[in-house]
């Protein structure tokens, strides 16, 4: 029982400094030549824009279902006209960055720790240290430069669309005047929360894409272990949105608020 | 490198009976599990060395020794002159440049086509323009015989073709030593010839210094046993002569132990029992 609780912490402690050792590498890659540029535009475009319509969809609905269950309980105190109010704080000092977030850690995370993954058990990692590239260089900064870049314009997409969403059920379905809906949605916000609701994503963005790279890097035991390689990225890259976006969170309510 | 020897590291590599790699009493272990024990040999340039041993024996360890992708636990190993088995992943990529592996299964990249896997080195890490790297691309695709296939993915390829590509890549920045990981593994016997072919081609005819990591016996001895030579404008594969033949040095590995070093000839006469088993 000792020995297996020692041999856990063990492979524990050593995924831990893998990690911090592959961000610590991918910080000097991102300071020093070579540069691979065209990988860089490369996943730009492919996270940034090939994120794109998950997270309207997810913003638009988000923020329209958060309308439709406000409108109920703030009817209770006549209060229906604060429904934009409402969907504006929530979208984006909470829900736009972490709902963002965790449809990335869905569609990116997985996707690159199987890509990574798949690539390692056909030996073409080692195929491009043998051609003289440092992987590092090459697949991990690209991806962490463009998921800690995209994840806050990707929030502020989501952010906007979910306050249309709601806007669309206010206006339709709880019969607030258009007019009243934006002035509550200004009037909701603080001038910290867009700041939280910015900042929190390069953050949480850095984690999703960091995770889903060392995971990929780390595969081993051929297409199983990419299978598995890629289910872990996706739980540890939500449970690790939701962990950083709390801690971030109170971090920030003491430096701001 | 001998320490009274008046000539830089340059002109000994340069001389002809050069050690270009050279093992000295390496050893590397996994946890438990003995992987090479005190292993040492020494390949001289232009030389071939077949390392044949049975699956998990540390043939393939040996390749990714020198080529630093993983470190020895013991004992020293020079590439081209240099030390490889302290030195860190920075001055690592300088030695590879000099450097060419042929991995199991070729490890083509899937995304890239055949003229931008082949390419690679050249664009991406030796920044040549565009119509140098296509004119090397067009040139060693020539050689290996696969110029129609040029604009094709890897997917698109045989086995074979794969394997072809991947020696295409390999030689592409004009190493001076090549490293083949089970070349023919998986092949047919006739699609297995013309990957040999190759490997005979590139030795006789490039100067390359090859270590070639098989179980596959009929490869070993068609490579020790035959040369390559220009005639008429083509290449032509004949039988080697003896002294040809002996520049190919087989070594037998077993439970991480050499238990053989010698060329073919002496191979084939071994009364050793467990040579002659794997012989068989």
């Amino acid at each position: 029982m000792l020995a297996s609780i020692n041999e856990w912490l063990k492979a524990a402690v050593l995924e831990v400094q893998e990690y911090v050792r592959l961000c610590a590498a991918a910080g000097r890659g991102m300071v020093t030549r070579p540069f691979y540029y065209r990988d860089m535009v490369e996943q730009f475009d492919q996270i940034g824009v090939g994120s794109l319509t998950v997270v309207l969809l997810t913003g638009l609905f988000t923020g329209a279902v958060l309308a439709l269950q406000s409108g109920l309980t703030l009817d209770q105190f006549g209060a229906r006209p604060f429904v934009g109010r409402l969907v504006s704080a929530s979208m984006i000092k909470e829900l736009g960055p972490v709902l963002t977030a965790l449809m990335l850690a869905g569609r990116v995370g997985s996707g690159i720790a199987a890509e990574l993954g798949s690539m390692m058990v056909a030996e073409q990692i080692s195929a491009l240290r043998a051609l003289g590239t440092d992987p590092v260089r090459k697949l991990v900064v690209p991806r962490i430069l463009a998921g800690t870049l995209m994840c806050p314009v990707l929030t502020v997409v989501s952010d906007f669309v979910g306050i249309l969403g709601g806007w669309v059920i206010a206006t339709s379905q709880l019969r607030v005047e258009s007019g009243v809906y934006w002035t509550s949605v200004l009037e909701g916000l603080f001038w910290q929360d867009p700041w939280m609701g910015l900042i929190k994503p390069f953050f949480l963005g850095f984690a999703i894409v960091s995770i889903g790279c060392h995971v990929g890097l780390r595969t081993r035991g051929g297409t199983q272990g990419v299978g598995r390689a890629t289910t872990n990225a996706v739980v540890a890259a939500s449970v690790a949105v939701l962990a950083v976006d709390f801690f971030i969170t109170r971090l920030l309510f003491t430096l701001m608020y | 490198m001998p320490a009274e020897d008046p000539r830089t590291r340059q002109e000994i590599l340069d001389a002809t009976g050069a050690p270009i790699v050279m093992f000295d009493k390496v050893s590397l272990a996994f946890d438990d599990k003995v992987i090479l024990r005190e292993v040492s040999f020494t390949l001289i340039k232009g030389h071939t060395k077949i390392i044949l041993g049975a699956s998990g024996a540390g043939k393939s360890t040996v390749l990714k020794l020198i080529l630093g992708l993983w470190k020895a636990d013991g004992g020293v190993v020079w590439v081209n002159g240099e030390r490889v088995d302290q030195m860190g992943e920075h001055d690592l990529m300088r030695v590879r440049t000099d450097l060419g592996m042929v991995f199991q299964e070729g490890a083509l990249f899937d995304s890239l086509t055949v003229r931008e896997n082949v390419g690679y080195k050249l664009w991406e890490e030796l920044r040549w323009p565009d119509d140098k790297v296509n004119a090397r691309v067009e040139e060693i695709l020539g050689f290996v015989a696969l110029s129609e296939h040029i604009d094709k993915m890897p997917s698109d390829l045989s086995g074979g073709q794969r394997r072809r590509v991947a020696i295409a890549r390999a030689m592409a920045a004009k190493p001076r030593v090549l490293l083949y990981d089970e070349p023919t593994t998986g092949l047919d016997p006739i699609t297995a010839t013309t990957v040999d072919e190759e490997i005979v081609k590139l030795r006789d005819l490039e100067g390359v210094s090859s270590i070639v990591v098989t179980h596959q016996l009929r490869d070993a001895f068609y490579i020790a046993t035959h040369s390559a030579e220009r005639s008429n404008g083509g290449v032509r594969i004949v039988q080697a002569d003896q002294e040809k033949s002996e520049e190919a040095e087989f070594i037998m590995l077993r439970d991480g132990l050499v238990c053989f070093e010698g060329p073919a000839g002496e191979l084939r006469r071994s009364t050793d029992p467990y040579l002659k088993t794997f012989l068989s």
